[in-house]
C-alpha cells in the first residue's frame, strides 16, 4: 500500500473508461481479489445520465482497516480512455503524488489531469488485450492496478472465476490471460508492502441489499415496489427471497399505491415494507398520515438523492430530512431512523422493523444514494435479535377496544380472521372503539395516545452511536458518520482527544434527556450534515437544549464529504 | 384462515349496528343491503370478511358492517385491498366506493387492479355526483348538468367504467341498480364467487343532489343478452347500450394473480451466504 496524504492505510483507485467498456466490472474485481488477501475497501460506481453507453467510473479505495467512505484523493487513476471524461473527473481528484495511466492509443491525457502534476504511465491496454483471443482492455488494467496494490496472482483468479465462472472456462481462462499482462507490466513498480495475505472470511454487500436483508432479518414478509433511483436495488433483491421467505412482492402502479398495499398488507398481520427515494416520499407522506392515525405498522425506506423535484437522481444528499420529520398533515407523530454506514443499513433496518411492530407505528428509514449503492468488503454482520412482536388481540371480549388507551399507548390489534375482533381502521378521528368521532375528548385522547406510546418507548441505547469525550462534540447523522467518523482519526492528537462523535440512529422522536446526557460536560457541538439548509441543526435546535457554542457545517450534494474536509474544518473551529 | 364449513348467517349478523351517515332515501342504504345479503347467501363468516373503502358517502359503508373494514384515504381503497388480499389469501376481501372516489382520483388504480386481476370484488356505488362534498360533477356525470362548480355544465362527457374494466382486464363486469335489491344480491354474491378482479357498477341514486335519480327505477332493464365470455363483444354492448341494462354483462377465465403465487418454495435458503466473498 501507498502512503499518502490521505488515508495512510488505504489505497484509492479510479477507473474510467466509456460504456461497456468494463471499468465497473473490474472495479469489482479488484475489490473482490482484495477481500480474498484480507483487505477491506469499498466501491462506488459513477456514471453519467444515460440509461447505456456514455462514460462510467469505477471509484476504488482498499484498506487494511474497515473504510466506509471515499479518500479526500485517489492515488492512481486510470483512463481506458478518456472521451467525456471530463464530466467525471470534478469527482476524481488527483495531485502530483498520484499516478495516471494512459493508453497511448487512445485519447489524449486529459489537461485537467495534467495540470495536477500527477506522475503519467503509459500502458498499452488495448493493444495488449488484442494479443489474446477475446481478451479486453480493462482485465489488463485489473491486472496491473491489483500489482501495484500489492494483490497477489491468486486472489486475482479467484475474483475473476467468481464473477465469470458461469460463463464457463474459456471466458475465465482468457480475462486471467489478459490480467496477467497488465500484472507483468506492474511487477517491477509494485510497492514492497504486500496485502495481507490471511484469508478471511469477509462480505460484499452495498447498502441497498443490506436493507434488503435488515428487512427479512426483521420479520418483512410483504413489500409493494414501484421503481425508483436509488432505491430500486432494495426491492429488486428482495423480490425472489421474500418469496422464498414465504412472502410476496407486489409491483405497484404508482407510489400512493405501493403505501396503500403495504399499510393493506399490514392491516392483515403482515410485516410490511416499501422502498423508495424522495419524489416517491412525497407521493407516499399522505398514506404514512393514514398509518400513523390507523395505527397499521409500515416501513418506508427513502433513499435520498439530491432534490428538490426529481432533482440528481444518481447523487446522495440528506436533504429529505425535513419532509420525513414534518411532512405529513395534523400531529402525526411517528419514527424516522437513519443507518450510519453501509453495513449498518442492515441493523437500523431491522430495528426499524421492530420499532414499526412493537408500536403500530410507520417508520422512515433515511438512507441515501451513497449509503445504498456503494459495495463494500465488511466483516460479516451479525443477526440480533428483538423479542417484541406486534400486540395481538387473539381473545376478544365482548367489550374490545381497538383503540384503547393502554398504559404503554399500544392497543392490542386484531388481524383479520379474529372471531370477535372486527373493526373498521380508519383515517377518520375516531373513539376507543374505533368509530368515528369528531369530539374533543376522542381527539385529544388518541392524540395523546399516539404520541405518548411513541415518547415512552424504551429506544435503549440504539439512538445513538456516541464515540470518544470531551468538551466537543460532533452531532452529525446517516452516510455523513462514516466521513466524520475518518476526519476525527485524522486529527491531532490535542484535538481528537477532546472530541466527542454523536451520530444520531433516531431521528424521530427528538430524546433530549438522553440527548442532555450525551452532551453532559461539553461546551461546543458542531452539527454536520450534507444539506443545504442545516435541517437537521435546525431540528436540534428547536427540540433540544444544546450549548450556547453551536456552530454548522452543512453543504449540499451532489458530491459527498471528504474526510479532509471535515477535519479542515473541526481544526479551524477548535483554534477558534 | 379457519377452515371451517360455511355456517348459517343471518343478513343481520352483519350489521355493525353503527347508524349510517347517508340521507334518507339514499340508494347506498339499498347497496348495503344487496351486500349484507349476498355474504349471508354465501355463508362467508364475518370475521374472514375485509371490506375496504376509500373516502366519501359510500366509501362509509365498512363501519356500518360487523366485518374487519379499513375506511382509508380518498382514492385508494383499491392498492389497500390489493395489498391485504394478496399478503392473506385466505380473506374475501372487497373494496367499495363511489364514482368519485374510485373514477376520478382513484382511476388509476382501477386500470391496474383490473389488469393484475387479484381475486378482490369491487362495488362502485355510481350516483354521478360527488354528495359528501355537495354536489360537484364526477366523472360519470353528464356534461350539461349544471352545478356551483360548473355552471351550465362541465361539458366533459361521461367516463364509461365498464368498458374500461373490460379493456383493462377485469374477471367479471357487471351492471346493477340498488332499487333492485334482489337483483344486487345475485350479482354481488357471483362477483365474490368468481375468481379475480370482479368489478360491480351499482347505479345508486343520489336523492339530495341528484333528485332526477329517482327516475332511475323506471329507465332500468334486465340486459336483453345473456352473459358473454368475450370481452370484445361485451365492451360493444355496454358502449352503445343507454346505461341502464342490468346484469352480469361479462366473466372471464383468467387466473387470478394470488393463485401465481408459491409460498415457501425454498423457504430453507440461507440470507447469510451470498455475501461471503
Amino acid at each position: 500500500m501507498t502512503a499518502q496524504a490521505g488515508s495512510k492505510d488505504s489505497f484509492s483507485v479510479a477507473l474510467f473508461g466509456k460504456g461497456g467498456a468494463g471499468v465497473v466490472t473490474a472495479g469489482e474485481m479488484l475489490l473482490a481479489a482484495a477481500a480474498q488477501c484480507g483487505l477491506y475497501g469499498l466501491i462506488i460506481r459513477a456514471v453519467g445520465p444515460q440509461i447505456r453507453g456514455g462514460e462510467a467510473a469505477a471509484l476504488v479505495r482498499l484498506g487494511k482497516v474497515p473504510v466506509d467512505c471515499l479518500d479526500d484523493r485517489f492515488d492512481l487513476l486510470l483512463g481506458i480512455g478518456w472521451k467525456h471524461a471530463e464530466r467525471l473527473l470534478p469527482e476524481i481528484s488527483i495531485d502530483a503524488d498520484s499516478v495516471v495511466v494512459t493508453d497511448p492509443a487512445q485519447e489524449s491525457v486529459p489537461e485537467s489531469v495534467l495540470v495536477s502534476g500527477a506522475e503519467i504511465r503509459e500502458l498499452n491496454m488495448k493493444e495488449l488485450a488484442e494479443t489474446v483471443s477475446g481478451g479486453r482492455a480493462n482485465m489488463v488494467a485489473l491486472g496491473y492496478v491489483a500489482a501495484l496494490a500489492g494483490i497477489p496472482q491468486d486472489a486475482i483468479f479467484q475474483a475473476i472465476e467468481k464473477k465469470l465462472g458461469h460463463k464457463g472456462r474459456d471466458a475465465v481462462d482468457i480475462s486471467v490471460e489478459a490480467a496477467m499482462l497488465g500484472f507483468s507490466k506492474a511487477e517491477d513498480l509494485a510497492p514492497a508492502e504486500v496485502a495481507d495475505s490471511g484469508a478471511k472470511e469477509r462480505w460484499m454487500i452495498s447498502g441497498n441489499h443490506a436493507t434488503g436483508l435488515g428487512a427479512l432479518r426483521g420479520g418483512i414478509r410483504f413489500a409493494a415496489a414501484y421503481p425508483i433511483t436509488p432505491a430500486t436495488e432494495v426491492l429488486e433483491w428482495l423480490a425472489p427471497r421474500l418469496h422464498d421467505a414465504g412472502g410476496t412482492l407486489s409491483q405497484a402502479e404508482d407510489e400512493l399505491a405501493s403505501i396503500n398495499m403495504a399499510i393493506g398488507a399490514s392491516f392483515g398481520g403482515v410485516p410490511s415494507l416499501t422502498a423508495t427515494s424522495g419524489p416517491g416520499l412525497s407521493l407516499m407522506i399522505e398514506g404514512l398520515g393514514l398509518a400513523v392515525c390507523a395505527e397499521v405498522p409500515v416501513v418506508v425506506v427513502n433513499v435520498m438523492r439530491a432534490g428538490p423535484s426529481t432533482g440528481i437522481p444518481t447523487k446522495p444528499e440528506q436533504s429529505d430530512f425535513n419532509a420525513a420529520i414534518y411532512g405529513m398533515h395534523g400531529d402525526a407523530p411517528h419514527i424516522v431512523v437513519a443507518p450510519n454506514s453501509v453495513s449498518d443499513c442492515v441493523y437500523t433496518t431491522q430495528w426499524a422493523v421492530h420499532l414499526a411492530e412493537a408500536m403500530q407505528v410507520p417508520v422512515i428509514v433515511l438512507s441515501d444514494q451513497f449509503l445504498g449503492q456503494a459495495n463494500v468488503i465488511a466483516d460479516p454482520i451479525p443477526a440480533i435479535s428483538f423479542f417484541t412482536k406486534r400486540k395481538l388481540a387473539e381473545e376478544v371480549a365482548d367489550d374490545f377496544e381497538r383503540y384503547a388507551v393502554t398504559a404503554d399507548g399500544v392497543s392490542p390489534m386484531p388481524i383479520p380472521g379474529t372471531p370477535g375482533g372486527q373493526y373498521t381502521a380508519d383515517g377518520l378521528e375516531h373513539s376507543r372503539k374505533a368509530t368515528p368521532s369528531g369530539t374533543a375528548a376522542d381527539h385529544t385522547a388518541q392524540l395523546d395516545k399516539r404520541a405518548g406510546k411513541i415518547d415512552s418507548f424504551d429506544y435503549g441505547q440504539h439512538w445513538a452511536e456516541i464515540e470518544g469525550s470531551g468538551e466537543l462534540a460532533i452531532v452529525t447523522w446517516g452516510s455523513t458518520t462514516s466521513m466524520v467518523r475518518e476526519a476525527m482519526q485524522r486529527l491531532p492528537d490535542k484535538i481528537s482527544e477532546n472530541l466527542k462523535l454523536i451520530a444520531l440512529r433516531l431521528l424521530l422522536p427528538a430524546r433530549p434527556n438522553e440527548m442532555a446526557a450525551a452532551l453532559d460536560g461539553t461546551k461546543r457541538v458542531m452539527v454536520i450534515e450534507q444539506n443545504h439548509t442545516g435541517q437537521l441543526y435546525r431540528f436540534l435546535r428547536a427540540w433540544y437544549d444544546l450549548p450556547a457554542d453551536v456552530d454548522t457545517l452543512h453543504r449540499p450534494g451532489p458530491s459527498v464529504f471528504r474526510p479532509g474536509e471535515i477535519a479542515t474544518k473541526i481544526e479551524a473551529w477548535c483554534s477558534e | 384462515m379457519n377452515a371451517v364449513a360455511p355456517c348459517k348467517f343471518k343478513a343481520s349478523d352483519y350489521k355493525s349496528g353503527t347508524k349510517p351517515v347517508w340521507c334518507p332515501g339514499c340508494g347506498d342504504f339499498h347497496v348495503f343491503l344487496g351486500l349484507i345479503k349476498a355474504v349471508a347467501a354465501l355463508g362467508i363468516r364475518p370475521e374472514e370478511i375485509a371490506v375496504i373503502s376509500g373516502i366519501g358517502c359510500s366509501s362509509r359503508i365498512p363501519a356500518y358492517l360487523n366485518c374487519y373494514g379499513f375506511h382509508g384515504l380518498h382514492g385508494r381503497a383499491l392498492p389497500l385491498a390489493t395489498g391485504l388480499k394478496v399478503a392473506r389469501p385466505d380473506l374475501t376481501v372487497i373494496a367499495a366506493g363511489g364514482d368519485g372516489d374510485g373514477f376520478s382520483i382513484g382511476g388509476n388504480h382501477l386500470i391496474h387492479a383490473c389488469r393484475r386481476n387479484v381475486d378482490l370484488t369491487y362495488i362502485v356505488m355510481d350516483n354521478e355526483v360527488y354528495g359528501m362534498t355537495k354536489g360537484q360533477p364526477s366523472p360519470t356525470t353528464a356534461p350539461d348538468w349544471d352545478s356551483k362548480l360548473a355552471p351550465g355544465g362541465s361539458g366533459i362527457p361521461p367516463f364509461h367504467p365498464l368498458v374500461v374494466a373490460l379493456a383493462s382486464g377485469a374477471n367479471f363486469v357487471a351492471r346493477a341498480f340498488s332499487g333492485d335489491t334482489k337483483g344486487t344480491t345475485k350479482i354481488v354474491a357471483d362477483a365474490i364467487t368468481h375468481p379475480g378482479f370482479s368489478f360491480v357498477q351499482i347505479l345508486s341514486p343520489c336523492v339530495t343532489f341528484r333528485p332526477d335519480q329517482r327516475n332511475w327505477k323506471n329507465k332500468v332493464h334486465p340486459a336483453p343478452v345473456a352473459t358473454t365470455t368475450d370481452p370484445a363483444q361485451a365492451a360493444r354492448r355496454v358502449m352503445t347500450d343507454d346505461g341502464f341494462n342490468i346484469g352480469v354483462l361479462y366473466k372471464g377465465s383468467r387466473e387470478s394473480y394470488a393463485q401465481t403465487v408459491e409460498p415457501n418454495a425454498r423457504s430453507d435458503r440461507d440470507l447469510d451466504e451470498e455475501f461471503f466473498v
